[in-house]
């Protein structure tokens, strides 16, 4: 049984891991190089964002933990991330507005966590805020740009909302973890409402009600696809233990 | 390979005659090509880095940042639309800068610098 920070900052790793290792899969495949690089960048400040959650972890752990055997050696079922971030990359709009609904809670999440009582957590928000508002910005101006473009890029990104609206539930019902350590998740809830709404009234997107809500992600219990991305991503630390580069 | 750039030719097009209607070969699905210019520090010109391909200026700035500040190259960056830059014509170099050649009065060399005048 951990104790709930450790959950919460397992919860916070596994997020930026997960996305990260998707972005990754893009790596050589966008669609032009300039946006190649973008998205492996954010991919790059994600993984970034999961080793200060899970150096911090394995520091308060205090056994043989490390940041690589978070990563490496832990099961589906311990993993923590939200289900919206495991989902496929599937076309070029879903992985644009996966990467939208998760940075704009992302930003006003780690807005509050930079003045939480924990000075390592709130100094690991402060850092990773400057590149949050950056993803912020750059998905947020593709989600306009798909939504008020060409008919194409139009029935991408209503695909993609109709694929993965049902995932956004998740983010504001608070795990025992977080009711525990006092995060407040009805405020964040107002205002990323807020924020989706008005970037797709630019985008001329409509906004889903009455959806189903799929939950489960933040204790562990994840969709068929995580297995698959741990399968790639534990690979070689699976295969031969401990290896180095 | 497509071509994405037509540089203009010193003196060879009027202003009025600039614009989208000289590049013939870019297609309406290429994005165009832009230029970036970035300032390594305060205090220092800005420098042509690069080039790159973007929908519109705000995009183009993003890319150069993602594609040249990667390793904390710059401070600052400009982008210019390369159909916008107007260039000399390599075949008129030797009327454009051979007569320079033979002025060497107009370098600075003539003058006797005092000694407490360092960086010159």
């Amino acid at each position: 049984m951990n104790k709930p920070i450790i959950d919460y900052l397992l919860h916070l790793a596994d997020n930026s891991l997960i996305l990260g290792q998707r972005n990754a899969e893009w790596c050589g495949h966008g669609p032009i190089l300039e946006q190649d690089i973008a998205i492996t960048n954010i991919s790059l400040d994600l993984i970034g964002q999961s080793r200060s959650f899970y150096q911090y972890a394995a520091q308060l752990k205090n056994d043989n933990t490390t940041e690589d055997s978070l990563a490496f050696f832990r099961t589906e079922r311990e993993f923590k991330n939200f289900l919206l971030l495991e989902q496929p990359n599937g076309d070029w709009a879903q992985t644009i507005l996966k990467q939208f609904f998760f940075s704009s809670f992302q930003f006003l999440l780690f807005q509050q966590l930079q003045k939480n009582s924990d000075e390592t957590l709130a100094a690991i928000a402060e850092k990773s805020l400057k590149e949050i508002s950056y993803h912020l910005r750059w998905s947020s101006e593709w989600v306009e740009r798909l939504g008020d473009g060409t008919e194409e890029s139009r029935n991408r990104i209503l695909n993609a909302v109709n694929n993965l609206w049902r995932f956004t539930g998740e983010l504001f019902i608070p795990a025992a973890y977080e009711t525990e350590l006092g995060i407040e998740l009805n405020s964040i809830k107002e205002n990323w409402q807020e924020k989706i709404n008005e970037i797709f009234k630019n985008a001329t997107l409509p906004i889903l009600s009455n959806v189903f809500f799929q939950t489960g992600g933040k204790t562990g219990n994840h969709t068929e696809q995580l297995g698959f991305i741990l399968t790639e991503l534990q690979y070689m630390q699976r295969t031969f233990p401990g290896c180095e580069w | 390979m497509k071509q994405f750039i037509n540089k203009f030719y010193y003196g060879d097009i009027p202003e009025s005659n600039s614009g989208n209607s000289i590049i013939s070969t870019e297609s309406k699905t290429d994005w165009p090509l832009w230029e970036v210019f970035l300032r390594s520090k305060q205090g220092l010109d800005h420098k042509h880095t690069g080039s790159l391909h973007a929908a519109n200026a705000q995009m183009a700035i993003e890319n150069a940042r993602d594609v040249y500040t990667r390793r904390m190259e710059g401070v600052s960056i400009w982008v210019v639309e390369s159909k916008n830059i107007h260039a000399s014509n390599p075949d008129e170099s030797e009327s454009l800068y051979d007569p320079s050649n033979d002025k060497i009065y107009r370098h600075a060399s003539f003058y006797q610098l005092p000694d407490e005048l360092k960086h010159m």
